[in-house]
């Protein structure tokens, strides 16, 4: 099996790395002592250098979005984690916040030194009460030891950080909902321009970024820019957690080195496809990217360029597998669930779309098709996507149009069936539209 | 109707408040602590959250509709929340709603006579590579068939756990004796 660097998961099956004084032997926040005595814009530079994008899935560039923020504003500068993470088939930042909580203190830290921050919070969803826990102890024995306070280890510079549990709105791990939400509102996502970066939290300069980005802030300090960057491909640089799950023998947690290939990954890592069957597609960024048929995932490799040039996206790895066993139909019912249920409801196309959208996968499915449908959704994506405040109504459509355009011999033969009145074979995923 | 939260709560609320820069931030956490203490955020509540936090009644009622995990009824001593998103789909989420429909004899967000048990299908929890699974109360259940719900849900029947996180302890219960609290790794 292919050896792989491992940035991030080095720790995470070591027995009681949650706990501070087991973290201390092992290295924790020995970079941090370093990095205070470091000039925090060089370290800016050196985060533009490692190329380090956006582990949440966007893939902004890291060094850059930190580059924003103004130095002379007068106003604080707010450090958020964005530990929302509720993307369809994601469950990578989990593992670290569980496992290794002291090394997101310790990137935190290193971030906040960076942007000149005294003040940054973790936004956690709501139902990681586990890894709430286990961060939240882990920010309390980091007080007890001075590596949190007004005197962070002795340096003179002050540093709090605190915990904010979300309450089960997928939508507020979009940066400007996360902001309206953490500011005691409804999250729902604000224009941008201004970004948080020049305008965030109370209107201040405020850095999101995704936990597994912060994390790995202590090893390019550590190693440098240059080092990070020669990880991986050419844009695609260090290593990126994969949540494989799905039709696999072994689904998990990942780490790989940008530009693996796919279908290894998926014999290698995860044990190939279960039960011997053969691949029917799989979903390799979070649901909020184009489906890919298993012919389409040879030759592709888990890096930004080549995912996008296969026409899909790596986004944040949240990797799905189906086997042939899969019913395509039934697949994006699923998800067009998902997205009808966690539209914020401000803009009209995706609050009304989303909806009608789901009951016309849901006739489907349920043996209700008509003559029309197909091209019913096509015509509604092309007036969510384009036409919202944020991203959420583009993206949504993208697992909706591949799915239609991959596998739309499914839907015509689903819904031609449906007019003969033939039963349908398959079992049903799907609790609510049963077809019995 | 009178509303009140226990001096320990009343405190609690103080440091939440000062716990961010601007004290508005505190409303989230503050819905959790009255639903920890009264088990759901009834209108008198959110009266009274809207004082101690100085925002309108609209605008706390704002909150506890949009945010799933606030509720404004009470619901079974132990909610079993099941995952209905891609992955858990794929691995068998459905057997355990038909077992939970079954079973319980309810409707989801329907409560139990006795009280003990409710249930809802929600979105995907974090948890897809070790499908199906649910969430009782505060506390992931991964990797189940339903054989091995029935026996988790036999077990808490028996034994009566601890599966809240309790803000004002500040720690998650102690969990079903033979179960994990997390198997992602």
């Amino acid at each position: 099996m292919a050896e792989h660097k491992q940035i991030l998961l080095k720790n995470v099956r070591e027995k009681d790395q949650h706990k501070i004084d087991t973290a201390i032997q092992r290295g924790a926040y020995a970079i941090l002592k370093k990095t205070l005595e470091m000039d925090p814009l060089k370290i800016i530079e050196e985060v533009k250098t490692s190329k380090l994008r956006g582990r949440g899935g966007a893939g902004f560039p890291t060094g850059m979005k930190w580059g924003f923020v103004p130095r002379d504003s007068g106003k604080p500068v707010y450090l958020i984690n964005n530990a929302d993470e509720s993307e369809p088939g994601t469950f990578k930042d989990r593992v670290l916040l569980e496992r290794d909580p002291h090394l997101v203190i310790e990137g935190m830290l290193c971030s906040a030194w960076a942007l000149q921050s005294e003040w940054s919070c973790i936004y956690i969803r709501g139902e990681y009460a586990y890894p709430y826990v286990q961060i939240q102890r882990a920010i309390d024995e980091a007080y007890e030891r001075g590596f949190l306070g007004d005197n962070v280890c002795g340096s003179g510079w002050k540093h709090h950080m605190v915990v904010h549990r979300g309450a089960g709105a997928y939508i507020c791990g979009e940066e400007t909902a996360l902001l309206e939400s953490l500011e005691g509102k409804k999250g729902q996502p604000r224009l941008k321009p201004p970004f948080p970066a020049v305008s965030g939290l109370y209107g201040c300069p405020t850095v999101i970024n995704n936990v597994e980005t912060l994390a790995n802030i202590p090893w390019i300090i550590e190693n440098g820019g240059e080092a990070f960057a020669a990880i991986g491909v050419e844009n695609s640089t260090g290593t990126k957690l994969v949540s494989a799950s799905g039709h696999l023998n072994q689904p998990g947690v990942y780490e790989v080195e940008m530009g693996y290939s796919l279908l290894q990954f998926i014999e290698e890592e995860c044990g190939g496809v279960r039960d011997g069957n053969a691949l029917m597609g799989v979903i390799p960024g979070g649901s909020s990217v184009n489906v890919l048929t298993a012919e389409e995932c040879a030759g592709v490799n888990l890096d930004y360029d080549s995912l996008a040039n296969a026409g899909s996206s790596l986004g944040c790895a949240g990797f799905m597998v189906m086997d042939e066993t899969t019913d395509p139909i039934e697949a994006v019912l699923s998800l067009s669930r998902f997205y009808a249920h966690e539209s914020c409801g401000q803009c009209t196309p995706c609050r009304e779309g989303a909806h009608w959208i789901e009951k016309i996968f849901a006739r489907i499915a349920k043996g209700h098709g008509q003559p029309g449908d197909i091209e019913l959704v096509e015509s509604l994506c092309d007036q969510i996507g384009g036409h919202t405040i944020c991203a959420f109504g583009d993206t949504m459509v993208l697992p909706y149009r591949s799915f239609l355009k991959k596998f739309r011999n499914q839907f015509r033969t689903r819904i031609a069936e449906v007019m003969k009145g033939v039963e349908p074979r398959r079992e049903s995923i799907d609790f609510e539209a049963g077809m019995h | 109707m009178s509303f009140s939260m226990s001096p320990e709560s009343e405190q609690k609320v103080n440091e939440l408040k000062a716990k961010y820069p601007q004290p508005e931030s505190a409303v989230m956490p503050i819905l959790y602590l009255v639903q920890e203490e009264h088990g759901h955020i009834s209108d008198a509540a959110v009266d009274w959250i809207s004082e101690q936090v100085g925002i309108s009644p609209a605008h706390v009622m704002e909150l506890v509709t949009f945010y799933t995990m606030y509720r404004k009824e009470p619901l079974g001593k132990y909610h079993i929340q099941v995952c209905r998103t891609l992955s858990c789909g794929l691995c068998g989420a459905k057997k355990l709603m038909e077992y939970l429909h079954e079973r319980l004899g309810v409707e989801p967000k329907q409560v139990t006579e006795d009280g003990m048990f409710s249930y809802e299908h929600v979105e995907c929890l974090g948890s897809c590579g070790t499908a199906p699974m649910c969430e009782i109360n505060d506390t992931y259940f991964e990797n189940l068939t339903p054989e091995k719900l029935k026996t988790v849900l036999d077990s808490i029947e028996k034994s009566r756990p601890d599966l809240t996180y309790s803000q004002k302890r500040d720690e998650l219960g102690s969990g079903l004796d033979g179960y994990s609290k997390s198997e992602v790794i």
